[in-house]
């Protein structure tokens, strides 16, 4: 069970503890300062948070002592452009990631204009992966809900560290299965319908809002798209459609259960030109058998003119599988220790929040 | 020599005072300040070394726009005073 949970919000990094059967506020870091994501590290307790500073660019942080205290570092940058060429500048550090046990030191950081960055040193120095940046097929990438292209999801598989899918919107699913020497395509079976007939199929230019990787069953991923919701069972040879969300199958965040993979959670919304929860109830979607059925969660929850939106990394379950952490883009913060049976209200008036982390 | 100025915004990584240094042009003058304040170079520049879109560089009192301001030339006694855009307006 986690006993320390954050939520990075467009006015800092708000920290909790347990306390006895709840969770007490127990730090606010970075104060006024929009944090875009954090990971803490499980292998070395190391904290990394990611801020977006606007004016001044994204910054990078790292706590060795739990929060105690925190040192700036240089965040990922874009390589210099030839003369007279309109170069790429970090734009947004939109995921953080760790890499695996056998990688000790290794952060991953999943960026916009559409960059994968590595650091193999704890974030002392990092490294383009060149190879997704200079493949032609990103020239196809666009921009889902930003003017460019980002990378938002990272799944390292537990059973290869060398295996890595990444998730971008809009550019689909791409995987290495050689540390990132080389990628191919991996979301085949997605549909996009916010593109003519033709390139409805195309799998580069899916809108993937997220992917995640069941931990004991790494065959098996699903997808919260921006017009549909997937599964692939196949270790991302294709994806299928899941018809039978109730409510809505628009939304950003989808949470696997980590030792089962037919148990998902999705957070919808109206879709997509709104953006709101449908009929202002506040819901969580859940399922138990890999799609063919889905339950309502609603316990705990706003049933009344909810205006709480989700985002994409503001939704987690622990590694349990028990317990669920979601905050929404008005500033409340529930937390569910029984799989989404029923919701504990943390915090009704927190700034935006953009992610949240058990750790 | 021209004399920098650093908006408040910027401090913890930035001269609180106004520094006089060498130079001919805005980026020379920038150039001198930042192996002092490494910091700084991340929050002024961006990863290209064009100025961040939403950061001020006024002259005398000139608000400079444009891709070519780090190459305006500058006088003996010119205030350079690198500033938070309101165009940037943090919710």
């Amino acid at each position: 069970m986690a006993d320390r949970m954050f939520a990075s919000t467009r006015k800092g990094l708000i920290e909790y503890r347990k306390n006895g059967s709840g969770w007490a506020h127990a730090a606010n870091h970075f104060m006024g300062q929009p944090v875009t994501n954090m990971v803490a590290d499980a292998r070395d307790g190391t904290l990394y948070a990611a801020l977006d500073l606007g004016h001044f660019g994204v910054k990078l942080h790292r706590s060795d002592d739990a929060g105690e205290s925190w040192q700036e570092f240089d965040p990922p940058k874009y390589p210099k452009a030839a003369d007279g060429e309109d170069g790429p500048s970090l734009k947004m550090i939109w995921v953080l990631g760790t890499g695996a046990d056998d990688q000790p030191g290794r952060i991953w950081a999943g960026t916009l204009p559409g960059g994968l960055f590595r650091s193999d040193d704890r974030g002392e120095s990092w490294h383009l992966v060149d190879s997704l940046w200079d493949m032609p097929e990103r020239q196809k990438w666009f921009g889902g809900g930003a003017d460019e292209p980002g990378i938002h999801s990272i799944c390292i598989d537990p059973r290869d560290s060398n295996r890595i899918a990444i998730g971008v919107s809009c550019g689909g699913v791409w995987v290495s299965e050689d540390d990132g020497a080389t990628w191919r395509v991996g979301s085949q079976g997605m549909w996009a319908a916010y593109v003519p007939e033709e390139a409805k199929y195309d799998p580069g230019t899916q809108d993937c809002h997220l992917i995640v990787q069941c931990a004991a069953a790494p065959d098996v991923y699903w997808c919260q798209h921006h017009n549909a919701m997937f599964r692939c069972t196949d270790n991302l040879e294709s994806w299928h459609e899941i018809t039978t969300a109730p409510v809505s199958n628009f939304g950003f965040p989808v949470a696997v259960h980590p030792h089962d993979p037919d148990t998902a959670w999705f957070a919808p919304a109206q879709k997509d030109e709104f953006r709101y929860p449908v009929d202002g109830k506040v819901i969580v979607n859940r399922t138990r058998d890999g799609g063919k059925t889905f339950e309502s969660l609603r316990n705990g929850l706003p049933q009344d003119n909810a205006f709480d939106l989700v985002y994409r990394h503001a939704f987690k379950v622990d590694g349990t599988g028990e317990e669920l952490l979601m905050g929404s883009t008005t500033g409340s913060l529930w937390h569910s220790a029984n799989g989404g049976d029923s919701w504990d209200t943390v915090s009704t008036h927190l700034a935006p929040v953009y992610a949240v982390t058990f750790g | 020599m021209p004399v920098v100025h650093f908006t408040a915004h910027l401090d913890g990584v930035a001269p609180k005072d106004p520094v006089t240094v060498d130079g001919a042009t805005v980026a020379e003058a920038l150039n001198k300040v930042w192996p002092e304040y490494p910091k700084l170079k991340g929050y002024v520049p961006d990863d290209q070394d064009r100025v961040r879109k939403h950061v001020a560089i006024f002259i005398d009192g000139e608000l400079e726009r444009g891709p070519d301001v780090l190459n305006l030339n500058v006088k003996t006694h010119t205030d350079i005073h690198v500033l938070q855009a309101l165009s940037g307006g943090c919710a």
